[in-house]
């Protein structure tokens, strides 16, 4: 569907009757009422009050709004629900806990990385698939697997110095 | 009866009239969390009155002795909220640990000015020293009497107060005060903001008792935010609330004519809100108040595309007239130099319109409920927004209430304030709660603009090859066209877009360095805004407000200088800096960096890729910076790699060298950003930088490869700021390098591929 800028989907007809939509999150089963067009960040953020995702520019080009969706990072911002299926979605939140946390969300505690924090979304459920995918990575492979997304605070040295030791602690 | 409409009977007269309770404000006991509710904040029974005059205003000891200091700032990322805590809990002799930093909440802090310039330590640590080391004095007099023993004979460890003799014989700071409220008067300035300054009677601790302050602590909002435990501003709901879209005009300064509220009569609960030019939609749905904004029908006044062409910009600001020139700094007789000058050198530069372009556009809830209009924003300035909220509304100030809350970024004048406004507007339209977020094209199209500028400068060089007189003169946008914060309706777009006149400022600046010149003019000049109101380039602060443009011109000229003199540029500058600590800086800058000392360009560099090095210095505000940079240039593509930066860094006392330096990475990435990428596009109509491939930033596969960081330590001086000082020189380091590597001076921002190429060809 066309949008424009704001990625508004260009239509003229009346919206679509809102549907149910089961959704599987972070493990637990709901079920939202929603146009079928709505993005899946809405219903995270809105339906089932999971603030973790971030509406950054609705436009994919950003990544806030990243979580995984049958373990692979979606942009939630642009993925209409009823895209998503039976297809089980991990936010930030469901990727680790303080008490079982991700090799992630502890280098990036350890390497004190976010300024504003409100990129990290895109940032770690973006590494996470990558790194469960592909042990030992170069440092020039972990750029590249990142290439896109945006923090707008400066602090992609520190995003670097986490990814690589959360990737140097995965691979044992 | 509610703690609101209790009579004062504990005023502080009767207090003071009371005697033994001088130092302590009676009331309602503080509970551990009851410090932060509005009600007892305002409840002046419980509490002297929330004015920078008292002690009560800044450090509070809960009844399990934890300490609670409520900070008039905001940390905005760079980990200032450690910072005033390690400074308070050094003045108070207590555990880091069992200090709270509560920020910019109007309701609990008095208006230290918010995150603003850099000042974040520099003025309001300064403010918390003085107010913690007054809060231990009054603690061990207190202890004293208590104890009979003289207060000389007692000393702190972490809260309790013992006889330096018979450690047995203590009090502690819980005992002594906790629960209730200090009572202490403070010597006020009479100013707010930045330069609010009001001592006790008590000196601080020397520097060599340091203890906390200097450690490498840890910030703690980190692991929220990773474990996405934290709200961010875009998160708060309140029962009731409708979500809000605003509609902006196609082509700047056209206002609505007919809004056809039939085209949005289908998507549930939706609603408009139109005045004057200021236009909205809303629903209970936030995906359907989007739709709504997609949808609604409106037609457009005619206005006059009031902007220039992007291509002839340059040309509108050497063509403008000048609405005002202040003379920065000047010594000798410029004029008469250039006259006899052997030779001169002459450049000049120029700078785009950048945007705050934070990762998330800007979001406000607003909720008028009992004659209290409560505000969640993540301005940099909750105390000017509560004003705005108050003005704009006709409410009187203390019935507003602004609470901080982290937002997507800030890094200025953003654009969170006049959504923090057009949220107040909304929510008396409608009667009910509004939650408004803006769009990704208005958060980048619509924020208050880093203005534009050109900048001049020549050197007259005499006969035996010695500069003897220098003149700058900057000429741009003002970076006052609005103001730097939303306290008044001209200064936003909820003001402009329903009447009210903008009220347009002058400022810009000079450079801040120490050359020494026989004969020196530094100046600036604005020109009047391309739009009276409303502007998509209304221009405004952006971090370290004009530094980058006017340092990136007055460095790289430097530079110029030095290779038409064959001069290396290092031995240059020191032939002139005469500020022992900037001749320190640049030295060690160099030797951390392995300089050799050579002239530029390098020479004999062969095939596409070439490499090359730059140094630029400035000051600012005291904080002095020296930035190595060094580039790699793809000739065949124009593409810039800045891989490699050595800083080194002079901002007095370092309070925590772990958050200072993470402070000093981003200036330095988002420095490059700026440089390499970052230009606002407009044509005619409108701006057309809208989202992230309109306005692209610097992106992880060209970061640097390495930051290197020599931290300047000063412990005997006061901590001067470090929020912006460092992305100052970046630009012109950059620049410099670049020509090192080929030759060619490029001075225009951004150096992205198309524009080096363009250069190099």
């Amino acid at each position: 569907m066309p949008r424009d800028r704001r990625g508004i989907a260009a239509r003229e007809d009346p919206p679509t009757m809102t549907q149910k939509f089961k959704l599987n999150v972070n493990g637990r089963d709901h079920t939202v009422d929603a146009d079928p067009d709505m993005p899946l960040l809405y219903a995270l953020r809105d339906d089932l009050g999971l603030n973790n995702p971030h509406f950054g520019c609705g436009l994919a080009q950003c990544g806030a709004c990243t979580v995984h969706v049958d373990g692979q990072p979606v942009r939630a911002c642009i993925t209409p629900l009823s895209a998503v299926g039976a297809g089980k979605v991990v936010t930030l939140a469901g990727l680790g806990t303080p008490d079982k946390p991700h090799p992630l969300q502890t280098a990036y505690v350890d390497e004190q990385v976010p300024q504003c924090g409100y990129c990290i979304n895109g940032w770690i459920m973006t590494a996470a698939a990558f790194l469960r995918d592909k042990k030992k990575p170069t440092d020039a492979e972990i750029r590249q697997a990142l290439e896109g997304l945006k923090c707008r605070c400066g602090t992609h040295m520190g995003i670097l110095r986490a990814v690589k030791r959360a990737a140097e602690q995965m691979a044992g | 009866m509610t703690k609101m409409d209790k009579p004062s009977v504990f005023s502080r007269r009767a207090l003071l009239k009371a005697g033994g309770a001088l130092v302590v404000s009676v009331g309602v006991p503080l509970g551990l969390d009851a410090v932060l509710d509005h009600q007892a904040a305002l409840a002046q029974s419980a509490k002297p009155p929330l004015m920078p005059d008292q002690l009560s205003s800044y450090i509070a000891v809960m009844a399990d002795g934890r300490v609670a200091a409520y900070f008039g700032k905001m940390d905005m990322g760079h980990g200032i909220g450690v910072a005033i805590g390690q400074i308070v809990a050094e003045e108070l002799d207590v555990a880091f640990s069992k200090v709270t930093v509560h920020m910019a909440d109007t309701a609990t802090s008095v208006n230290q000015g918010g995150a603003s310039g850099s000042t974040g330590i520099q003025d309001g640590g300064k403010q918390m020293r003085m107010a913690a080391a007054e809060a231990r004095r009054v603690l061990v007099e207190m202890a004293a009497a208590k104890l009979g023993t003289p207060a000389d004979d007692l000393t702190v460890h972490d809260g309790v107060v013992m006889v330096k003799s018979n450690a047995d014989k203590s009090t502690s700071y819980a005992q002594l005060i906790g629960g209730q409220y200090f009572n202490v008067q403070l010597d006020w300035n009479k100013k707010f903001g930045n330069p609010l300054y009001a001592p006790g009677k008590a000196k601080p601790k020397d520097y060599k008792d340091h203890k906390v302050v200097g450690q490498r602590i840890k910030r703690e909002d980190v692991a929220p935010k990773v474990f996405a435990q934290e709200d961010f501003v875009t998160d708060v709901k309140v029962p009731g609330m409708l979500h809000a879209r605003m509609i902006r005009p196609a082509v700047a300064g056209a206002v609505p004519t007919k809004v056809d509220e039939s085209s949005i009569k289908d998507i549930p609960g939706a609603r408009v809100v139109w005045q004057e030019g200021f236009l909205a939609v809303l629903a209970p749905r936030e995906w359907d108040a989007i739709q709504a904004m997609g949808k609604l029908k409106v037609e457009w006044s005619n206005a006059a595309p009031p902007f220039p062409t992007q291509a002839s910009l340059y040309d509108h600001i050497r063509k403008a007239s000048v609405r005002k020139r202040e003379v920065g700094k000047e010594n000798g007789n410029v004029d008469d130099a250039f006259k006899t000058a052997a030779r001169v050198i002459e450049a000049e530069y120029e700078w785009p319109f950048q945007s705050h372009a934070c990762m998330g556009p800007a979001c406000a809830l607003v909720e008028i409920k009992d004659g209290l209009a409560t505000c969640w924003s993540g301005t940099q300035k909750s105390h000017f927004v509560q004003q705005g909220i108050a003005s704009i509304l006709q409410m009187p100030v203390e019935k507003v209430h602004v609470k901080w809350i982290n937002g997507p970024g800030s890094y200025g004048r953003n654009d969170a304030d006049d959504c923090a406004m057009d949220a107040a507007v909304l929510a008396k339209a409608v009667n009910a709660p509004v939650r408004l977020q803006y769009m990704r094209d208005q958060g980048t199209g619509w924020d208050p603009k880093g203005p534009a500028s050109i900048h001049r400068a020549r050197a007259a060089i005499d006969a035996a090859g010695n500069m003897v007189a220098y003149e700058f003169t900057s000429k741009g946008f003002s970076r006052v066209d609005v103001n730097t914060n939303g306290s008044a309706p001209f200064d936003t777009l909820a003001g402009q877009t329903r009447g009210v006149a903008l009220q347009s400022g002058d400022g810009f600046g000079v450079p801040a360095e120490s050359y020494a010149f026989a004969n020196k003019r530094l100046a600036w000049e604005t020109i009047p805004p391309l739009l009276d109101r409303s502007s998509p380039l209304r221009s405004s602060h952006l971090r370290d407000p004009v530094g980058p443009q006017i340092h990136f011109a007055s460095e790289s000229f430097m530079d110029e200088v030095a290779a038409a003199l064959n001069l290396d540029p290092i031995e240059f500058r020191l032939r002139h800096v005469k500020d022992p600590r900037d001749i320190a800086l640049i030295k060690a800058a160099a030797q951390k960096a392995n300089w050799e000392t050579r002239a530029s360009p390098r020479r004999g560099q062969t095939g596409s890729k070439v490499q090359g090095r730059g140094i630029a210095y400035s000051q600012r505000n005291g904080t002095r910076v020296a930035v190595v940079a060094e580039v790699e240039v793809d000739r065949a593509s124009g593409k810039i790699w800045a891989r490699r930066f050595t800083v080194a860094h002079d901002c007095g006392q370092i309070i925590n060298p772990d958050g200072l330096e993470k402070c000093i990475e981003g200036n330095i990435v988002q420095g490059v950003s700026r440089t390499l990428w970052e230009e606002v596009k407009f044509d005619n109509k409108n701006v057309t930088s809208v989202d992230w491939q309109t306005y692209p930033i610097l992106d992880i596969t060209e970061t640097p490869e390495k930051v290197d960081f020599v931290l300047i330590n000063h412990p005997e001086l006061p901590p001067t700021g470090a929020g912006e000082p460092s992305i100052r020189p970046v630009a012109a380091a950059i620049a410099n390098a670049i020509f090192d590597a080929t030759g060619v001076r490029i001075r225009r921002v951004p150096f992205s591929p198309e524009h080096v190429k363009a250069a190099l060809a």
